[in-house]
């Protein structure tokens, strides 16, 4: 159920729209339901579309030091 | 590319082992984790993850799916209305392939009707100022995460006062499914996987009532495996903790609150249904949602009543999908899978699209099937 | 504009007017300009015989059109059977009023293609139908070529084996499917759309022993890879990360939920080699430019299971399901 795949925001238009960016392939998309303004660079979920919502960089870098940290103490665990 | 890669740091290979194993070392007890949403039921097959996870993990593939739950009666109408050569039938990818009661919407456009599979709804709004002699009717299908998208749709249309386009909506919403799936007792099911991109729209707070009734755990989830894997950690977490909450572990994306600006446009333009009946699941209550009556002239259900069957057809008698979503049956249970069922012909709901569990399980196989 | 008539199909003044000012321009080819009622040749050896028609939308694509891709495909057929292509027959039906100045276009396209491997178009036919009767353009290649490597078939994997691919996958199906209406995607992808003859010819000559040999079109790598093992009754096993991929077609397969294995090529081969000849075959593909990105794939294991299956980079198994029905964009 919904795909949605996080895209950068390349261009963006006067109407509401946008020109984004997958790993290479680009679409024009509707920024109307959108809660938030972006910027070019930004990366946003696209569905349909549409762009639902901004990827939130800090929140994800957040989870990735969880990961590391994971993957750092289990390497302790293994290496004792 | 900015500090974070959105797709490769969530499909690394080191930390899917990595949670593997402390999940291993973690988990205390079985888990039955549903996972409502079919885009994690495809996660979950695409990437092998039952095979990293421990026995006592097992995955009960949800509801989550819109094209699979179409019941019958309602692709019928869709059929019924692009008949008609003055109208134009759109819809959104694979919904063209689930098939009604005798007949699919791909199939009647190999016959030379009118149906149009388009990528965007907003495509709606082209094809309408393209054929201004042809009535555009939108076979609007998904849950809350393509139910804003109709709503923008209906608003363009007022704004433009375009007159030729109609609605002929099928939106259905999360919560619903889980409570009846929940309330049936004989479910077998510790705790969910919440939806990623529906929990985008309406925020993780649709989920509280679940935990609150039932006592399950709800992580919501991102579609990448790490995200999966993760989930299952704080869901194995909370179950070693003694909790029982909503956690959000998609918060790249996911708030409690939603967006905010999509809910309102839903609001604006839709109201709740009495009931809306779910293939392989039944009637559900307050399950679904039509456009509200001030906009009743957008509606096809309204507009084209007098020639919309309603009467409901019932799945095929062998058929157990109802029992594979509530979690006491696996496709290899059902006496049909991957001989009379196959997802070229599907006869349950669980095989008609590719993100349904079955067809799931035709398509990708998991460690059972390699063991055969 | 000038168009195409029904008068150019029907065989007097117009028609002929219409094969020498166009078609014997370009094909050009003693052969072909006898114009008898069929072309007489002499090969002195075991042939090959195949044909397909083409029917694509769009007609143009980027990195190619319906011509380039008639001429490539059919020389694909022969070349994967170890058989030089030769000579190439070319039938054409053109919907009334297609554009004159597209379909030199296409002709000059496939002109060019034959250059590639030397390959003759000795003989053809063109109609012309009603509006609505053909989408366009409908082009059919028939071809003959001279076998110069004997024995590759899909019966001979045996465990062991490597599979190779000649580079990425997908690439034209991206092509096709971005460009395709409702999709309107953009990507500064070209298609792989070529002939393979030079590659195929590269490792007879090096004398690799190739075991089986496909183009992988439409069904892509998968219906591949599933046919050879049920042909030759065994298991293949494929490492997912080896498969080469590009980003964008990665991307595309993301944004509607498709897998690039089920995705046509036009331009690139599959290989099956015993595991001794596995380092040769690849350093003779990569030194030529269409096979610059080939890659190891996988191997062949046991028999008697005849299915493929895919290892993620995870250590997780799950089967590469044999593509079925028609490519439908996974949006909810």
């Amino acid at each position: 159920m919904c795909l949605s795949i996080p895209s950068r925001v390349e261009e963006i238009f006067p109407d509401e729209t946008a020109i984004v960016d997958t790993m290479g392939v680009k679409r024009k998309v509707s920024l109307h339901l959108l809660p938030e303004p972006v910027d070019v660079g930004d990366y946003v979920l696209i569905h349909v579309g549409y762009a639902i919502t901004k990827m939130n960089e800090e929140d994800a870098l957040e989870s990735l030091k969880i990961y590391e940290e994971i993957v750092k103490h289990l390497e302790e665990e293994s290496g004792e | 590319m900015g500090k974070v890669d959105f797709l490769k740091d969530f499909r690394d290979k080191e930390k899917i082992l990595a949670i593997s194993k402390l999940i291993k070392k973690e988990i205390d007890r079985p888990i039955n984790v549903m996972e409502v949403c079919g885009g994690h039921t495809h996660t979950i097959m695409k990437y092998g993850l039952k095979q990293l996870l421990p026995q006592e993990i097992d995955f009960i593939h949800g509801p989550g799916c819109p094209v699979c739950i179409m019941p019958k009666e309602r692709i019928d109408h869709g059929i019924v209305l692009c008949q008609d050569e003055k109208n134009i039938l759109v819809t959104l990818g694979d919904m063209i392939r689930v098939p009604g009661s005798e007949s699919s919407l791909a199939k009647e456009r190999s016959k030379g009707k009118n149906v149009k599979m388009v990528y965007s709804p907003l495509d709606v709004l082209k094809i309408a100022q393209e054929n201004p002699n042809k009535k555009v009717i939108y076979f609007a299908i998904g849950f809350e995460t393509t139910t804003p998208m109709t709503a923008s749709v209906i608003e363009k249309v007022l704004e433009s006062k375009m007159k030729n386009v109609f609605f002929h909506i099928n939106h259905v919403l999360v919560p619903p499914p889980i409570k009846a799936i929940m309330e049936s007792k004989e479910a077998k099911i510790d705790a969910f996987i919440g939806p990623s991109h529906v929990s985008v729209i309406t925020g993780a707070k649709i989920y509280k009532d679940i935990v609150d009734s039932y006592k399950t755990p709800v992580v919501v989830a991102g579609f990448e495996p790490v995200d999966v894997m993760e989930s299952i950690l704080r869901i194995v977490r909370q179950f070693k903790e003694g909790r029982r909450e909503v956690e959000i572990q998609y918060t790249r994306a996911v708030t409690w609150e939603g967006n905010v600006k999509a809910q309102n446009l839903i609001k604006k333009y839709f109201e709740v249904r009495d009931e809306f009946r779910w293939r392989g699941i039944g009637d559900i209550p307050f399950s679904a949602l039509k456009i509200k009556e001030e906009f009743s002239f957008l509606d096809a259900e309204v507009v084209f009543k007098d020639i919309l069957p309603n009467k409901p057809i019932d799945d095929h008698k062998l058929c157990i999908c109802g029992d594979i979503l509530k979690g006491i049956a696996k496709p290899y249970d059902c006496k049909v899978f991957g001989k009379a069922c196959k997802p070229e012909n599907p006869l349950g709901s669980c095989m008609v699209s590719s993100e349904g569990a079955c067809a799931a399980y035709y398509k990708y196989g998991n460690l059972e099937v390699y063991k055969q | 504009m000038k168009q195409i008539m029904l008068a150019h199909g029907g065989g007097g003044e117009e028609t002929q007017k219409l094969i020498k000012e166009l078609f014997f321009k370009y094909f050009n080819n003693e052969i072909l300009l006898s114009m008898e009622d069929s072309a007489v040749l002499n090969i002195n050896s075991k042939v090959a015989f195949t044909t397909d028609s083409f029917t694509i939308s769009p007609i143009f694509f980027s990195g190619g059109d319906i011509g380039k891709l008639a001429i490539a495909g059919t020389v694909n057929d022969l070349s994967v059977m170890g058989a030089k292509p030769l000579y190439l027959s070319c039938s054409f039906i053109i919907e009334e009023g297609f554009p004159f100045e597209d379909l030199e276009k296409i002709v000059k396209s496939m002109a060019e293609e034959l250059k590639k491997t030397g390959t003759l178009i000795v003989t053809g036919d063109t109609k012309v139908v009603p509006r609505g009767f053909v989408d366009k353009i409908f082009i059919n290649t028939s071809g003959l070529g001279k076998v110069v490597y004997e024995g590759v078939s899909a019966h001979n994997l045996s465990e062991g084996d490597s599979i190779i691919v000649s580079g990425t996958v997908g690439d034209h199906g991206v092509c096709i499917m971005a460009q395709r209406e409702g999709i309107d995607m953009q990507t500064d992808l070209i298609s792989d759309c070529d002939s393979v003859w030079t590659l195929v010819e590269d490792l007879i000559k090096g004398n690799v022993k190739i075991k089986a040999m496909r183009d992988p079109t439409r069904g892509g790598l998968s219906a591949v890879l599933n046919e050879w093992a049920e042909s030759s009754n065994v298991e293949i096993e494929v490492l997912e990360e080896k498969i080469p991929v590009k980003p964008q077609v990665q991307g595309l397969c993301e944004l509607l939920g498709l897998e690039p294995y089920v995705l046509a090529n036009e331009g690139r081969i599959v290989v099956a080699v015993s595991k001794e000849d596995t380092e040769k075959a690849l350093e003779i593909l990569r030194k030529n430019p269409l096979g610059k990105d080939a890659q190891l794939i996988g191997k062949v294991n046991s028999k008697g299971k005849k299915r493929v299956i895919l290892k993620t980079s995870y250590g997780s198994l799950r089967i590469m399901e044999p593509p079925a029905g028609e490519i439908l964009p996974r949006i909810c």
